[in-house]
């Protein structure tokens, strides 16, 4: 939109207008997460149901590896806190920063999935294939949506980059970054259940 | 490859019943386009509707959606009172038990998913933001994409009709049946995703509307100073946003055990049937509230309005519904009494079904406390109103009977529960909408609808829906199971012949809302609506001229009490015009919404039929679209104040001549 | 010509109305129960009905009547635009609902006691114990302590209970016999329950309640109560008939069709409710199970295939199962998860 010739006035009203809109659009997203929320729990409700229906197929104990899964969640947290760095420098403006933060975040996904990835081929190619029984139905399906959600968050974060690459730290960006960084520490805590109910409720 | 499931004997030109429907409505759709084409609108089509995100276009665009599913709906529902009127003994009717079985789950899915949702949605969508002294929802292109998904939605529900078959598991879907082992055709695939699509669409327009809400009202409008349209309207999208994840969620585990083969729904290695009942109806009893709610809200509107009073206990009505939400969540297993629970579990969700109850006859007899001491005109929506009324209590009461586990032992699954759901869905949920479509009309044309037919339309209905449906109570007490093609009891005929001529009584009062349509377009000139508030109405809505100018408000009003415009209307301050006008932000027109719409209707087509090049390009092209939004910048215009003054000048013209007139009569 | 056609057809919807209503009591069979099951239930439907009137009978009185004082026409009455709370009308409207709810409640928790489908029917007579097996799309009746089965048709004893274990081969369906009172889900890998007594001899209907494809409205069976005498000469005569239920017979009769004519078996298979069951039962798994060989409830015991798969093969004990206990015996679900909190 053209600003040029208007008045001071609607000028004004415009930027009270979109400081106004970054609040809903920040508290819209919220909304949004609580409705996500919902998907997760019915997925861990699920996944709760069917933890004990391995139809002669593997178990958690034949499934998993402490080490791996510890790196694997490691990987993800450490990516919260960069983001959480990328943030700050947003605050205070430093560009270069922001990228730095959200390009060491992204790469910390990147690994986060990989790995995930590298786990499910794994296990597939052993014969543990989701249409094996109802435990590995269920499993496969809570952790692939799960990693669904940071690999949509990925390709997010490299739309970011570019964009503050083109427009530098602008409104729009800021409050976009603010929603990625809600989205991101959501799927922390989300990977956080994950890792609880299914990896260590069933490795106990 | 290129097609791949799909084959050209997949399109059931052979079957007369299918062939004439597909047809009609092929010839129905050509002739619409071949108009469109002829007066070259287009252009206009493209620009000022179909990429529109003015909330009150979108209200519209819903409502028409929902008006065309409602004939198909009704057509369902016609065929299959004629196949039961007839088919018994050695007669087996018209219709095979393979097409007949397809008919009574579109039937279902489309009166709730695609005429009901997107009503609601519609009326919501005209209403709240004038209701609330907004000038858009929260999310306007977020709007329009949740429209074209329902619509994307809908859109496979009618290609079913013409290529492939329906579900034949009914619209709750029926576990394991609706599993590859026992469907392995394309029925249950569109519906499952036809469901999933509209179901995305929805929990959009639940995040949008609740922001709209909480964020977006006027200043001075505390929650309690809301219009109980408003409360009802919030109060369903957080339902929305609360349960449609939930079916989300469960469809997709459907779709994994279709597509790839896993166990969450299978009689083997490990499924759980029972999983689906569960996760179908924690979505599937608050959607009951999710669509009467907001008719509740239209309810009080209209009684105070035409009672010429306020609404009597604002805050019971508030609680109450507040109260039906809470307990919504709490009841879902009273629909599969009859599992082999343990009795403890079925008396704890006996009685909080019963507890619904309570606040629901609390909120019937504030409405009726409204009347009291009233001046009361019989307008249309009052007509539905008390309609409602009378007919509501009765399935209220088989409800109440239902949720006593013992007793619904011998009546579930019958056509006892059909008829009950029929009492609440149709008083309950249509006759609101029908009154809120009566009542806000003029607010969003300009133009009154035709009184007459509007009447007609209502008493087609309500005798309609006795003569239906009240002999189903009879037929489930004689033992009459649900879902049945044919039947070797010659009791029942008698019944269902009565049923049948009901559902045409039925279709006299849907012929009737049409023609009113059609006569109040063509008189329109004779009904104008000039002052903006044609009903001496309460709420702020009113306060703007009809049809409400695209800024909806020239100047944000600032509230001071319930029913602020006719507080202002009493103060005398309602019809000042103000000295200045400012320049108004709008947003902007934008395609992504329809766009998004036709590629997820390829998604659709593709996913059901197996087309994985088509899934794979229609998927990448909705992100590369999303991805493309977020890049957009220009997604507002400017309203001058010259403008905004020339059309509101206008306005309070035409108001002086309307009151001048009032006056001399 | 035309109007006296008209007449005739309003004067039969009339009249059909009526007699509807007159009528009644004797084709609405869920009314007119021929068993004390179906009587309790029926009478249930009565007293709450009852009760809702209470609230629901004001609602029309009051809508007429308020409709037509304060018509807009009627200057007379009073008019108060700002009447808009009463503490008192307030009291009534919420009380007078939670009081009815309260009774209705208090009657729900007892009936769901006493109607208890899974509960035993007191009698000095020792209940008929029958199978329901549910295929696609017919029923097949077995008599474990007889040895012998019917296909589409259900012979009992009146005034004997009969206690009914509901399984399925397919899709979930719904046992239902109207005249006798409580319908109950069959589901596969599942063991439900039903009990039920016909008072009186007779011929009544029964069916499938629950959408389960294509042959579903056909999916019906005679019920033939018979007295003690007949119903004994019945059974004689059933051991006596030519066909007997191998398991080749069984699949037979399991694969997808429709409207198999009525059959009495004279040898069935021994076992084959569990044997139907097993097969959906591999998901209880030995690594937390733990089972092995458990000899009545076969359905329960793991294959040795899955055996096999087993890492710690030492240490699976048959768990006690009490066959017909109800706290536990519910469906072999129930059965898991309290036998995995015992482990625990």
């Amino acid at each position: 939109m053209k600003t040029d010739n208007l008045s001071a006035e609607t000028k004004a009203m415009i930027k009270a207008e979109h400081s106004h809109h970054k609040e809903i659009d920040l508290f819209g997203f919220w909304i949004y997460l609580m409705s996500d929320l919902v998907i997760f729990s019915v997925l861990f409700a699920t996944f709760v149901v069917f933890q004990h229906n391995y139809a002669g197929a593997a178990g958690p104990k034949d499934l998993f590896e402490m080490p791996y899964l510890f790196i694997e969640t490691m990987l993800l947290l450490l990516s919260s806190v960069t983001y959480g760095f990328s943030v700050i420098a947003m605050n205070d403006n430093k560009k270069s920063q922001v990228l730095i933060g959200l390009i060491v975040t992204a790469l910390l996904g990147l690994g986060f999935v990989g790995m995930e990835i590298n786990e499910f081929a794994h296990m597939i190619a052993e014969g543990s294939s989701p249409d094996k029984s109802g435990y590995l139905s269920a499993f496969f399906t809570l952790v692939a949506t799960h990693g669904l959600h940071v690999s949509f968050g990925l390709l997010w974060m490299f739309i970011l980059i570019l964009q503050i690459v083109k427009h530098g730290l602008k409104d729009g960006v800021r409050s976009r970054l603010m929603r990625l960084s809600l989205f991101w520490h959501f799927l922390d805590v989300v990977w956080v259940g994950v890792f609880t109910v299914v990896y260590l409720m069933g490795l106990v | 490859m290129i097609f791949g499931k799909l084959q050209l004997s997949d399109i059931p030109y052979d079957n007369p019943v299918i062939a004439g429907a597909l047809a009609s409505s092929t010839i129905l759709a050509l002739v619409i386009i071949g108009l469109i084409t002829y007066y070259k609108k287009w252009g206009y089509l493209w620009k000022e509707w179909l990429t529109s995100v003015d909330h009150k276009k979108i209200g519209m665009m819903y409502i028409i959606f929902s008006l065309v599913m409602l004939l198909r709906g009704f057509a369902d529902g016609i065929m299959m009172r004629a196949q039961q009127a007839m088919a018994v003994g050695d007669n087996q009717g018209y219709l095979p038990s393979h097409h007949y079985d397809q008919i009574f789950g579109a039937h279902g899915t489309i009166m709730i998913i695609f005429f009901a949702m997107p009503f609601m949605v519609g009326l919501m969508n005209l209403v709240i933001p004038q209701q609330i002294g907004a000038r858009d929802v929260a999310f306007p292109v977020l709007n329009s994409i949740s429209l074209w998904l329902t619509a994307a939605g809908g859109a496979l529900m009618m290609i079913s009709l013409g290529v492939g078959e329906f579900s034949n598991t009914g619209w709750t879907g029926i576990a394991p049946l609706f599993e590859k082992a026992f469907n392995p055709g394309v029925g249950v695939d569109y519906w499952m995703w036809a469901f999933q699509i509209a179901g995305v669409g929805t929990t959009l327009a639940g995040v949008n509307f609740i922001v709209t809400i909480i964020k977006m009202r006027a200043p001075g409008m505390t929650l309690m100073k809301m219009p109980l349209f408003t409360w009802t309207t919030i109060i369903t999208n957080v339902l929305m946003v609360l349960s449609f994840p939930v079916i989300t969620a469960a469809l997709a585990l459907l779709a994994c055990d279709r597509y790839l083969d896993m166990h969450f729904f299978t009689n083997e290695l490990g499924g759980n049937m029972m999983l689906w009942n569960n996760l179908f109806w924690m979505w599937g009893h608050p959607e009951v509230y999710i669509v009467i709610l907001p008719a509740f809200g239209v309810y009080s509107e209209v009684v105070a309005t035409y009672s010429r009073k306020k609404l009597f206990g604002y805050k019971s009505l508030v609680w109450a519904t507040a109260a039906i939400m809470l307990l919504s969540f709490t009841v879902w297993l009273h629909h599969y009494f009859t599992m082999g629970n343990t009795t403890d579990v079925n008396t704890f969700f006996g009685i909080t079904t019963m507890m619904i109850a309570i606040p629901t006859g609390v909120k019937i007899y504030d409405w009726l406390f409204t009347m009291y001491r009233g001046r009361i005109t019989f307008s249309v929506p009052m007509y539905w109103t008390m309609g409602f009324f009378v007919t509501f209590v009765v399935g209220g009461m088989t409800g109440v009977l239902m949720a006593i586990p013992a007793a619904d032992f011998v009546v579930h699954n019958s056509l006892f529960l059909i008829a009950h759901f029929h009492n609440m869905l149709i008083p309950g949920v249509l006759y609101g909408y029908m009154a809120g479509y009566n009542y806000w009309f003029p607010k969003v044309t300009g133009f009154k609808l035709n009184e007459k037919w509007g009447k007609l339309s209502f008493w087609g209905w309500a005798v309609g829906f006795m003569v239906a449906f009240y002999p189903l109570y009879i037929l489930g007490f004689m033992g009459m199971p649900r879902r049945i093609s044919h039947y070797d009891n010659p009791e029942w005929q008698p019944y269902l012949i009565v049923a049948a001529i009901g559902t045409l009584i039925i279709g006299f009062g849907i012929f009737a809302t049409l023609v009113q349509l059609f006569l109040s377009i063509k008189d329109r000139k004779k009904n104008l609506d000039t002052t903006g508030d044609p009903w001496n109405a309460r709420t702020l809505e009113w306060s703007t001229a009809s049809p409400t100018p695209e800024y909806n408000f020239a100047v944000i009003p600032h509230v001071k009490e319930l029913d602020d415009f006719m507080r202002m209307k009493e103060d005398g301050t309602a019809y000042k015009q103000p000295e200045k006008y400012f320049d108004i932000m709008m947003p902007k027109n934008k395609p992504y919404g329809p766009l998004v719409g036709a590629f997820t209707i390829a998604f659709g087509f593709a996913i059901v039929w197996y087309i994985w090049w088509l899934v794979i390009v229609s998927l990448i092209a909705i992100i590369a679209l999303v991805i493309v939004m977020s890049f957009d910048d220009d997604m507002e215009y400017i309203i001058p104040a010259e403008e905004v003054k020339r059309q509101e000048d206008l306005h309070f013209e035409k108001l002086a001549i309307a009151m001048a007139q009032s006056d001399n009569k | 010509m035309r109007k006296s056609k008209l007449t005739k057809l309003t004067k039969g919807i009339v009249l059909l109305l009526l007699t509807a209503m007159m009528s009644g009591c004797k084709d609405m069979v869920v009314l007119n129960s021929k068993g004390p099951i179906g009587r309790s239930e029926a009478e249930l439907i009565y007293v709450s009905f009852g009760l809702m009137l209470i609230v629901v009978l004001p609602v029309f009185v009051m809508t007429f009547w308020f409709a037509i004082r304060y018509r807009d026409s009627n200057k007379k009455a009073t008019y108060k635009p700002n009447w808009a709370h009463s503490n008192k009308i307030e009291f009534v409207v919420w009380t007078v609902p939670i009081i009815i709810i309260v009774i209705l409640s208090f009657l729900t928790w007892k009936s769901t006691k006493e109607l208890d489908p899974y509960k035993p029917i007191e009698s000095n007579v020792k209940p008929l114990e029958v199978d329901v097996i549910s295929l696609d799309w017919n029923w097949l009746f077995v008599y474990p302590e007889d040895s012998v089965a019917t296909l589409n048709e259900l012979v009992i004893e009146s005034g004997r209970p009969v206690s009914f274990r509901l399984t399925s081969q397919t899709v979930m369906t719904s046992f239902f016999i109207p005249q006798l009172g409580s319908q109950m889900y069959a589901m596969a890998g599942m063991r439900t329950r039903l009990n039920l007594m016909a008072d009186v001899p007779g011929t009544y209907m029964g069916r499938n309640l629950e959408y389960s494809g294509n042959g579903y409205h056909k999916m019906n069976f005679k019920v033939l109560a018979k007295t003690p005498e007949d119903f004994k000469a019945w059974l004689k005569t059933a051991k006596t008939t030519s066909d007997t239920l191998t398991m080749a017979q069984y699949e037979e009769i399991s694969k997808p069709k429709a409207g198999h004519p009525v059959k009495v078996y004279a040898s069935i298979v021994p076992d084959l409710f569990d044997k139907v069951m097993a097969p959906f039962m591999d998901w209880m798994n030995c690594h937390e199970m733990k089972m092995d060989g458990c000899s009545h409830e076969g359905a329960c015991e793991c294959s040795d295939k899955q055996m096999d798969k087993c890492h710690d093969k030492t240490g699976c004990e048959c768990p006690d199962m009490k066959k017909d206990s109800p706290e536990m015996g519910k469906s072999c679900h129930d059965m898991d998860n309290k036998k995995m909190e015992d482990n625990k």
